[in-house]
């Protein structure tokens, strides 16, 4: 069965034809919103992004209007900043990207009208390094945005004036998290803000009151003004409206980037129909359907789900993980999360010892340092999983990996501690045996070539 | 001096309801967690939090159980049966250091979740930390192992390898630096750029490889370096000066004041059999807070110098010989009946106490003399805690009549050449040849009594020298630039047979005029106190350890400086 996308976000992106200019994004609409917007008002378009349900589409799905509640421009006297997080750096998600490469100006347009919304004067596009490219896209894009008028003083005549520049990365996986962003905006390392007292909407950056939205997000927002923010809550389901970009990896027949209304496609249309199937004809293991941070998910599980009757009562549901809706309540009534979108798929050739002491290492090599839980425990997480990897596992390793994994978790500065402790808790939870199998199989038929000992 | 004082509550008055492990209580409003168990008798260990710096939040040993008070439908607080709020607690620990109380709040500091927390932290920091107490300075005074006893498992469950760190880092002048010892709270970060603005201290590389480190082309060694040695809660900051010299354990801590400056930082001097091993800043939020400088810090070990004075020198066929105390006291008493009261000039030195200026008092007065001045000791004024008055005590020579501010020593080099003054007494180790008047001028006294502590020109020229005892070995009071009476007590005896300065002037009075009611140096401060308005109904117990106010002045009297 073909599953049709629904392409709001991705529409014109990969289309023949379709260039990255600013010309061709006029030729199709582009800035009409932008015009709109700016007849609308400020609080008008506040009140659409309200109703339209949007939830933020960084990973911690926080509703958009909720974020921008915070902050009241008609009582702030300092400046308000907003800033664009484009350090798209989970593992296994790469949506901005295709916005960024390919259709630039949808991303600014909707964060002119996002600024404009929340009484920006000044903005910030914060770019992971790695985007160089990308880098040059946007400054090219913000060139075209300015010489056409959209940027700079008393945009289209209306008397607003915003700035909008590209910050870089220098490569650090934190700089995603919005607090680390604002610092390494503010020319210091990335070490996230304790919270409280430095909540953006309060003391963001520069001490001031901050937004900081995803690209994703600020591109829903440019739909949003268009239909309108009721319309716009139609799509997808309550409380997880709209599209979503699936970027689907691993052992799947067709890989890649894919939008659909949130929930509209269970994970099983999403593996079986839109991506092929699994590859080489095996069978499916596991996934990691958010990034991966989120938990993993074991091929043959059940879920418990709360669901409305016919008569409007509300059930238990047994859920089979095929029949999981892709969106952030089904997911995280999983136990695990939608996240940054980022789908791994793995297939029965997998060995969940490596595919954890991968994981791990990333985390390892990632975590900022600052406070003591995952500065420590993450390493040592790591260290564990590459001596069990290279065939040195002892009997309480998984249990010592649990244990230190629960101990990182809800006790750090920011989600990162989280973002580590998940992926040891569930593997170790849904596949110790394998574990337990390497652990006894060490020394003969472990595998040396993968995670090295050595840091 | 300090840009943040979370130990110290807006207003004391302003009170909220707050439920420390069961029991409520009434605590200022604003106060942080950690600082609000503490007054609740409770304890909230932490490394990264300081309450003179800002909070950072990064060490987790201070996560507690937080709650809030239930709502009810009707937004209003749900009442328990004793008609306090009943308490709504949080899943997640949260910091204490960075959670501030609020009305109907609820803090658990020891529940199973809070010490599960702890016991993690503490594993983690062990992990990789190198566990090298036994030759570690910090042992005995190390946060690890106080906490690690108190709050640790006693056995490690790492049997990786550990973190190689760089290790004998020279980080400055006066400070080394084991990046494996350290846990990376970042106080010293923020002492340096919060309290000194000295932006030199910082992190590079990432995760467990974090290694503390000065900029590059950079040194730490601004002039208070070594107060981060102090508040560094385990052993990767070491004084240069104190590292592996003394067990802290064995060391002997006298309250004190440094005698360096006119500031007078109180001081805890730390001595083993009759040495001093290091001086440390001691509380006092009206003097220095938690802070003095490396300076004062270190300037203890002309103590042990090779020049100190250890035995009376009489001077006979032109060469100082050593004597008796009872000789040189009848030497000097002798000398100076010989000379005419209005021949005679006297030091009061603006290092001496209050209760050797008041002997020293007595007998200029009982004598006649009125030729008394001090000499004028420049510091270097930092605006920080430095005073641009070397002279501990000068108000307290003011206070007692005993200095015109150097306008009368100006003159005498003059008059001693032209015969107008003929007998000198020197006290308080002043080298009146550093001040302005020539050996040649001293070489034309009839009489030249020199008490103090260490051999320079003018114990040279002297006829008699009397060997006194410096700051660490005597008790006693001074008055501070800002007018803040203080007390200092004896750490270590005085070298050989030198002795506190009163009782020789004490000794001298008895010789020269009889009198004497001063049997010990608190008879001395009782009978100043009675005499002298500015202390009168003070005792040394009034005083205390912080010292009081006897007058105030705002700005530090810079008047020695112009």
């Amino acid at each position: 069965m073909a599953i049709t996308q629904h392409r709001l976000i991705f529409k014109h992106i990969d289309a023949p034809g379709y260039t990255r200019d600013i010309a061709c994004y006029r030729k199709h609409g582009g800035y009409e919103m932008l015009k709109k917007g700016l007849g609308m008002g400020g609080a008008a378009i506040r009140e659409e992004v309200k109703k339209s349900q949007l939830r933020g589409r960084g990973g911690a799905g926080f509703p958009t209007g909720t974020k921008w509640g915070f902050i009241d421009p008609s009582k702030v006297t300092k400046p308000i900043y907003l800033i664009c997080n484009a350090d798209e750096s989970e593992p296994g998600t790469f949506k901005d990207r295709q916005i960024i490469y390919k259709d630039p100006h949808q991303l600014i347009e909707g964060m002119i009208l996002s600024c404009f919304a929340n009484g920006v004067k000044l903005a910030y596009l914060y770019i992971r390094c790695e985007f160089t490219e990308g880098w040059r896209i946007l400054e090219t894009a913000l060139a075209e945005a300015k010489a056409a008028g959209f940027l700079g003083k008393d945009i289209l005549k209306s008397g607003y004036d915003l700035e909008i520049h590209v910050h870089r990365g220098a490569g650090a996986y934190i700089c995603g998290e919005e607090t680390g962003l604002i610092e390494s905006l503010e020319g210091k390392r990335a070490y996230p803000r304790i919270k409280p007292p430095y909540f953006p909407a309060v003391l963001g950056l520069y001490m001031c009151p901050t937004i900081v939205n995803n690209v994703e997000t600020l591109c829903n927002v440019r739909h949003i003004v268009e239909m309108g923010g009721d319309a716009y809550a139609k799509i997808g389901r309550p409380n997880n409206t709209g599209t979503r970009l699936l970027c689907v990896s691993g052992d799947v027949v067709r890989p890649g980037y894919y939008e659909f209304p949130c929930g509209a496609v269970t994970l099983g249309q999403l593996i079986y129909d839109v991506c092929g199937g699994i590859r080489n004809g095996r069978k499916l293991k596991a996934v990691i359907p958010g990034g991966s941070s989120a938990k993993v998910l074991r091929a043959g599980e059940t879920y418990k789900m709360k669901a409305k009757d016919i008569h409007g009562n509300t059930v238990d549901r047994e859920v089979r993980l095929e029949d999981l809706p892709m969106d952030f309540d089904s997911l995280a009534a999983a136990g695990s999360m939608a996240g940054s979108g980022g789908v791994i798929v793995m297939d029965d050739t997998r060995d969940m010892v490596e595919c954890l002491a991968n994981i791990s290492a990333f985390y390892a090599h990632e975590s900022c340092g600052q406070c003591t839980p995952c500065r420590e425990g993450v390493l040592w997480l790591k260290k564990i999983l590459a001596r069990i990897a290279e065939g040195h596992g002892k009997e309480d390793d998984p249990a010592l990996l649990r244990d230190v994994a629960d101990r990182i978790a809800g006790r750090t500065i920011c989600a990162f501690g989280e973002a580590a402790a998940w992926p040891v808790q569930s593997f170790i939870g849904k596949f110790k045996e394998e574990f337990q199998i390497r652990i006894r199989r060490n020394g003969t038929a472990a595998k040396t070539d993968t995670v090295s000992l050595t840091h | 001096m300090n840009p943040w004082n979370h130990d110290v509550a807006k207003d004391e008055n302003d009170l909220v309801d707050v439920q420390v492990d069961g029991v409520w209580t009434r605590m200022p409003r604003g106060l942080n967690v950690v600082e609000v168990a503490q007054r609740a008798k409770k304890f909230i260990p932490h490394y990264c939090y300081h309450p003179k710096l800002s909070v950072v939040g990064n060490c987790r040993m201070c996560l507690f159980e937080m709650g809030t008070p239930k709502m009810g439908p009707d937004r209003k607080p749900v009442l328990g049966q004793d008609g306090k709020p009943e308490i709504a607690w949080m899943p997640r620990p949260q910091i204490g250091c960075a959670t501030n109380i609020t009305p109907g709040m609820g803090i658990k500091t020891d529940s199973p979740l809070v010490k599960d927390c702890r016991n993690g932290v503490m594993e983690f920091l062990l992990i990789n930390h190198p566990l090298d107490c036994t030759i570690c300075d910090q042992a005995g005074e190390c946060k690890l192992q106080e906490y690690s006893v108190e709050y640790g498992t006693g056995e490690s469950r790492f049997i990786e390898n550990k973190v190689k760190k760089p290790k004998n880092v020279d980080l400055g002048a006066r400070i080394v630096l084991d990046d494996e010892r350290c846990i990376l709270c970042s106080r010293c970060v923020r002492f340096s750029s919060e309290v000194m603005k000295d932006d030199v201290l910082g992190f590079v590389n990432r995760g467990s490889h974090s290694t503390l480190t000065a900029y590059p082309g950079k040194s730490f060694d601004n002039a208070y370096s070594l107060n981060t040695v102090d508040i560094c809660p385990v052993g990767a900051l070491t004084s240069k000066d104190f590292r592996f010299q003394m067990r802290v354990w064995f060391l002997k801590e006298t309250k004190s004041i440094c005698t360096s400056c006119g500031t007078g930082c109180n001081v805890t001097i730390g001595s083993r059999e009759g040495k001093v091993h290091r001086l440390t800043p001691r509380e006092n939020e009206a003097v220095n807070s938690l802070w003095m400088c490396d300076f004062g810090r270190l300037n203890f070990h002309f103590l042990e110098s090779k020049d100190r004075l250890h035995r009376p020198l009489l001077r006979a066929a032109g060469e100082q010989f050593p004597g008796t105390w009872a000789d040189a006291i009848q030497r000097s008493a002798d000398g100076l009946k010989k000379v005419k009261p209005e021949d005679i000039a006297v030091v009061a030195s603006g290092r001496l106490t209050l209760e050797e200026l008041f002997v020293l008092k007595r007998l200029v007065t009982e004598l006649g003399v009125t030729r008394v001045d001090t000499v004028l000791n420049l510091g270097q004024a930092d605006n920080f805690l430095r005073s641009g008055d070397g002279n501990p005590n000068r108000r307290g020579t003011e206070l007692l009549g005993l200095s015109s501010g150097g306008r009368k020593l100006g003159s005498w080099g003059a008059e001693i050449e032209s015969g107008k003054i003929k007998a000198l007494l020197v006290t308080g180790g002043e080298d009146v040849v550093a001040a302005g008047i020539s050996a040649a001028s001293l070489a034309k006294l009839e009489l030249l009594i020199v008490s103090g502590i260490s051999v320079h020109e003018t114990t040279r020229m002297a006829h008699v020298v009397l060997p006194g005892a410096a700051f660490a070995e005597k008790t006693g009071s001074m008055v501070n630039v800002y007018g803040r009476l203080q007390r200092m007590t004896r750490a270590v005896p005085p070298p050989g047979e030198a002795r506190e300065e009163w009782t020789i002037l004490r000794d001298l009075r008895i010789a020269l005029t009889g009198g004497n009611s001063l049997h010990s140096v608190e008879d001395v401060w009782k009978s100043m106190a009675a005499e002298v308005s500015q202390f009168s109904g003070l005792s040394w117990a009034k005083i205390g350890d912080l010292g009081i106010q006897i007058e105030s002045v705002s700005q530090p009297a810079e008047s020695v400086t112009g």
